[in-house]
């Protein structure tokens, strides 16, 4: 088991190069000139050529890629054009900031999707049923950013109940925990409700009713134990996409993550920044299908046993 | 923890004052179960009676589709509903009316009256619980017994179906077909019920092991005494183990009696047919006889007798009306029309 | 010969009639359809129905942020503009990137993933690496980086949407293609001598249909969103357009004093994507009726 994470850990490797060439690559394109960046409108064409090249920034794009690469195995991401302040220090300045909400979203959807999911499993072809996959159905076609905007309309425009921005307190995590959560929910809801039709139609659950087992006991003890495989997979999912794509969320709620800064990055032509945040977000995306992986081993023994062969 | 115990103290009182004394361990009158849904209605069990006495084994004969298995999960009030639905019969295990029980006195009448071993080891037991825990489970729900004591009975129950204890903690991927039916065994087993039904226990087995599970199950069902009813397709199999023998075809008991009855005084053309259909080891050449044709579909079953579209014997009369049941013996009986007819007899000789 | 071309025909009439028939016993998919081809129609006749520049761009400041009303059902902005006139122009936008994306991520994704199923080996493994490379990548932060590596316009969007499409496509076509691959009919034109490309072409992808397709339909709904999405962050189609996410990005400003410019574009993209959806989910049900949800 404990070979199989490390070998794992091992494979990140050659993902953040790809990562990181694919994005090096793409950023190659870009018209703008980091030395423009950098100094501003203001400064000289000689003032420009000076930077370009004390930066490095003439050399071919192999040596600048294979540069870059060096410095990322000591830690070293480059330094923000814009704010002059090292990559590495502003992406663990914010990247707090982005787990906090993607934890507290993923609670959310935790705690809406699963009850939702079984009950509409084990209510199959009832009126729960129907409410349910219809609730599931709204939510998939509802633009995440315009909930945030509903709910700052309701909660903080209109009953003054809760802060519509910024992130001091557990107050404000509130909101766009529940944006996050409740866009999340509708697939999390329609895999919870499938993976557990697959698992009630089981023999072993019978067997456990023969034994005198409660219905309650029956879905949560027995057949939920037995459909998490795949609610678990689709948790990592939303997992590993809101720790680099609550872009949207971040932005309607002023939430200082890594995505919102991406874009304010993106939009000031900060290039390095926003290399370095894409590298750093592939390694945390790895990580968190990794956990999923491992945790897939502590629920089902049989994949444990798989892990142990290889 | 306290609270659960005096309910249970409470739940097993209510269930002494509604049972009666009888000599059988399961009586069944007049049971009919139908799964309906939107588009067809299939009769399943229709009309079946029998009554099993204490001790003894019964054996179900039948093709698949004939309604052996519903009508076993009707003893437990286990008939998946939807769609299944029991539409009359009077139940009763143990003395007890098993559909005028409430849900809570139905689980305590589960597992500790009346026990199953299901067909296939390899999905009726639940990947992911170690089998010590299955078996456990039982235990816990019927004794007031802290974990610790239920895991130590359920190590010793894997002894007595001959599994190594120290296995308790192994998931049912780790075990063969045959151990884990073993462990099936176990888990019926472990509150001792009275009443132990078998689901054809070991069609999924290899022949090899087929004879040790049943040696088995024999074994543990006389320790015990309780009595068995064991579903099976296979004649073998009832001639080795059982008492009384009923023959189910479309959802019908079309013959009924002790072994020597049915085995040696074969009164049913159809029971004659799944003797025919037998290779004869003492006569090698004679080629087998299988019974032409299919069993009707249980949801368009026919209007008189349901065999008579593949009965060798059948008349006009016997399309147009149920079959008339003949009392041969006050053990012995057979649903055919045809014994209307005082002098009708079937080919198979007696006692062959 | 030409007698078995016309069975041939026949045979595929039958096929699209048995489909329209299972699609149409699926209320929803049918009342998703109605709407689906209401909006195509008005996204198509937009300048007609419209005048571009008199309904949707002249500002009438007099009549600004004017709640719902008879006249302006879904109420002004804060130009005075009618906010009906603007949405419903506004549908061309999304549909057309919704479609467009999908459609150039289709056409790029399906031959990629087919090869990759149907050859195998080398060439699928380095295929699916480079796919999981973009997964790892969260696809909204692609879009962005793309988006503005390309340059913020209505076409440049698109690229960067159907570009986000590729994996997915490539995906799904890769793994109905590997099941296909395997059927006895397949080995038989592999045993006669048919060319690779005739195989797959005839052969292979035609039984892969269903699924691309279904994928596909469910996937524009979810690029309407996220190209709705990048308006609204100013990296999609700027104002004055009036596209859906861009109306939502100008409703920010105003959500205490005009509440329904929030309100209505908002609704105008739910609609749409529940609409596409209902439409997709008939199809699934249509295409493979074993497979109900």
């Amino acid at each position: 088991m404990l070979k199989y994470i490390m070998k794992r850990i091992l494979a990140i490797i050659p993902v953040v190069i790809a990562v990181s060439f694919i994005v090096f690559f793409i950023m190659d394109f870009v018209p703008t000139d980091a030395a423009v960046t950098a100094l501003g409108d203001g400064a000289t064409e000689e003032e420009l050529e000076y930077y370009r090249d004390t930066h490095g920034l003439n050399d071919p794009l192999p040596v600048r890629y294979v540069r870059y690469m060096a410095g990322i195995f000591h830690g070293d991401l480059g330094t923000s054009y814009a704010n002059q302040m090292p990559v590495w220090d502003l992406f663990f300045d914010k990247f707090p900031n982005t787990l906090r909400l993607a934890l507290a979203s993923v609670v959310v959807t935790v705690l809406l999707s699963l009850p939702l999911g079984i009950l509409a499993a084990v209510k199959e072809n009832t009126w729960v049923d129907t409410v349910c996959s219809t609730i599931s159905f709204v939510g998939l076609a509802m633009p995440n950013f315009w909930l945030g905007l509903l709910l700052i309309m309701l909660f903080a425009v209109n009953l003054h109940w809760l802060p519509s921005t910024g992130a001091e307190g557990f107050k404000s995590l509130i909101l766009p925990a529940i944006t996050c959560g409740t866009g999340n929910m509708a697939a999390l809801t329609r895999i919870t409700r499938s993976s557990m039709l697959d698992v009630l139609r089981q023999d072993y659950l019978r067997t456990a009713r023969s034994k005198g087992q409660s219905e309650r006991n029956i879905i949560f003890g027995h057949a939920f134990r037995n459909a998490q495989i795949p609610v678990v997979t689709q948790i990592g999912i939303q997992m590993s996409t809101l720790i680099g794509g609550a872009v949207l969320t971040e932005r309607v709620f002023a939430w200082p993550g890594v995505g919102a800064f991406m874009v304010d990055s993106i939009q000031k032509s900060d290039f390095e920044v926003v290399t370095g945040f894409v590298i750093m977000l592939a390694i945390f995306v790895s990580l968190v299908l990794l956990l999923v992986d491992v945790l897939y081993a502590l629920l089902d023994p049989r994949i444990k046993a798989q892990y142990s062969k290889n | 923890m306290f609270k659960k115990q005096q309910n249970r103290v409470r739940i097993a009182k209510a269930l002494e004052t509604k049972r009666t004394s009888t000599p059988y361990a399961v009586s069944v009158e007049d049971l009919t179960v139908h799964y309906v849904t939107s588009k067809e209605t299939v009769k399943a069990v229709n009309g079946i009676s029998f009554k099993l006495p204490k001790k003894r084994t019964l054996g179900i004969v039948g093709e698949t589709g004939a309604g052996k298995t519903t009508a076993m999960l009707s003893l437990m009030n286990m008939v998946p509903d939807p769609p299944g639905k029991i539409i009359s019969g009077n139940i009763q295990v143990g003395g007890l009316d098993i559909r005028g029980l409430s849900q809570s006195e139905l689980k305590r009448v589960r597992g500790k009256e009346i026990a199953m071993i299901f067909q296939d080891p390899m999905t009726s037991l639940n990947p992911v619980i170690t089998v010590g825990d299955q078996i456990a489970e039982s235990l816990l729900l019927h004794q007031d017994i802290s974990k610790q004591e239920a895991m130590e009975q359920a190590r010793g129950m894997l002894a007595k179906v001959g599994i190594d204890p120290d296995r308790a903690g192994e998931y049912p991927h780790q075990f063969s077909g045959g151990m884990r039916q073993r462990v099936g065994i176990a888990i019926a087993l472990a509150c001792k019920p009275s009443v132990l039904i078998a689901d054809e226990p070991t069609s999924a087995l290899d022949v090899t092991i087929q004879a040790q599970i049943l040696h088995l199950m024999r074994e543990l069902k006389e320790e015990n005494d309780s009595s068995m009813i064991l579903i099976t397709h296979d004649l073998g199999v009832v001639a080795e183990l059982c008492d009384d023998v009923a023959v189910m075809y479309a959802g019908n008991i079309v013959e009924y009696g002790t072994l020597e009855d049915v085995f040696n005084h074969t009164k049913h053309p159809y029971t004659e047919g799944l003797f025919n259909s037998l290779p004869n080891i003492h006569n090698r050449v004679s080629k087998l006889q299988p019974i032409p044709g299919l069993m009707p579909d249980p949801s368009k079953l026919p209007d008189g007798c349901a065999f008579a579209p593949r009965c060798p014997y059948a008349t006009e009369a016997c399309k147009a009306q149920a079959p008339y049941i003949k009392h041969f013996s006050e053990s012995h009986l057979a649903a055919c029309t045809a014994y209307h007819d005082e002098a009708f007899a079937i080919k198979r000789r007696e006692t062959e | 010969m030409k007698k078995e071309k016309d069975t041939t025909i026949s045979v595929k009439e039958n096929r699209a009639v048995e489909i329209w028939r299972q699609y149409r016993r699926n209320k929803g998919a049918m009342v998703g359809l109605a709407i689906l081809i209401l909006l195509i129609l008005v996204a198509i006749f937009a300048d007609v129905i419209w005048d571009y520049n008199t309904d949707i761009i002249d500002m009438r400041i007099g009549n600004r942020l004017a709640p719902p009303s008879w006249e302006h059902p879904f109420g002004t902005d804060n130009y005075g503009r009618d906010m009906f006139a603007r949405i419903g122009y506004g549908t061309r936008y999304s549909l057309l990137i919704g479609f467009a994306s999908v459609l150039i991520g289709t056409l790029i994704g399906v031959p990629i993933g087919a090869i990759s199923g149907y050859v195998g080996g080398k060439v699928d493994n380095v295929i699916m690496r480079i796919v999981d490379t973009f997964t790892i990548i969260p696809s909204l932060l692609m879009t962005i980086i793309l988006v503005s590596v390309l340059g913020t316009n209505l076409f440049n969007l698109m690229i960067a949407l159907s570009i986000s499409t590729i994996p997915v496509m490539t995906r799904i076509t890769r793994a109905s293609v590997m099941v296909a691959r395997n059927n006895d009919y397949i080995e038989s034109a592999r045993a006669i001598g048919a060319p690779t490309a005739t195989i797959l072409l005839k052969h292979v992808l035609p039984n892969c249909f269903s699924p691309i397709l279904v994928q596909a339909t469910l996937r524009v709904g979810s690029s309407i969103i996220s190209a709705a999405g990048l308006s609204y962050i100013g990296l999609g189609v700027p104002l004055p357009t009036p596209e859906w996410g861009a109306l939502l990005s100008a409703s920010k400003s105003f959500i205490i004093k005009a509440q329904h410019m929030c309100l209505f574009p908002g609704l105008a993209i739910m609609i749409t994507v529940m609409v596409i959806n209902l439409v997709g989910d008939g199809l699934r049900g249509a295409l493979d009726p074993k497979l109900k949800r």
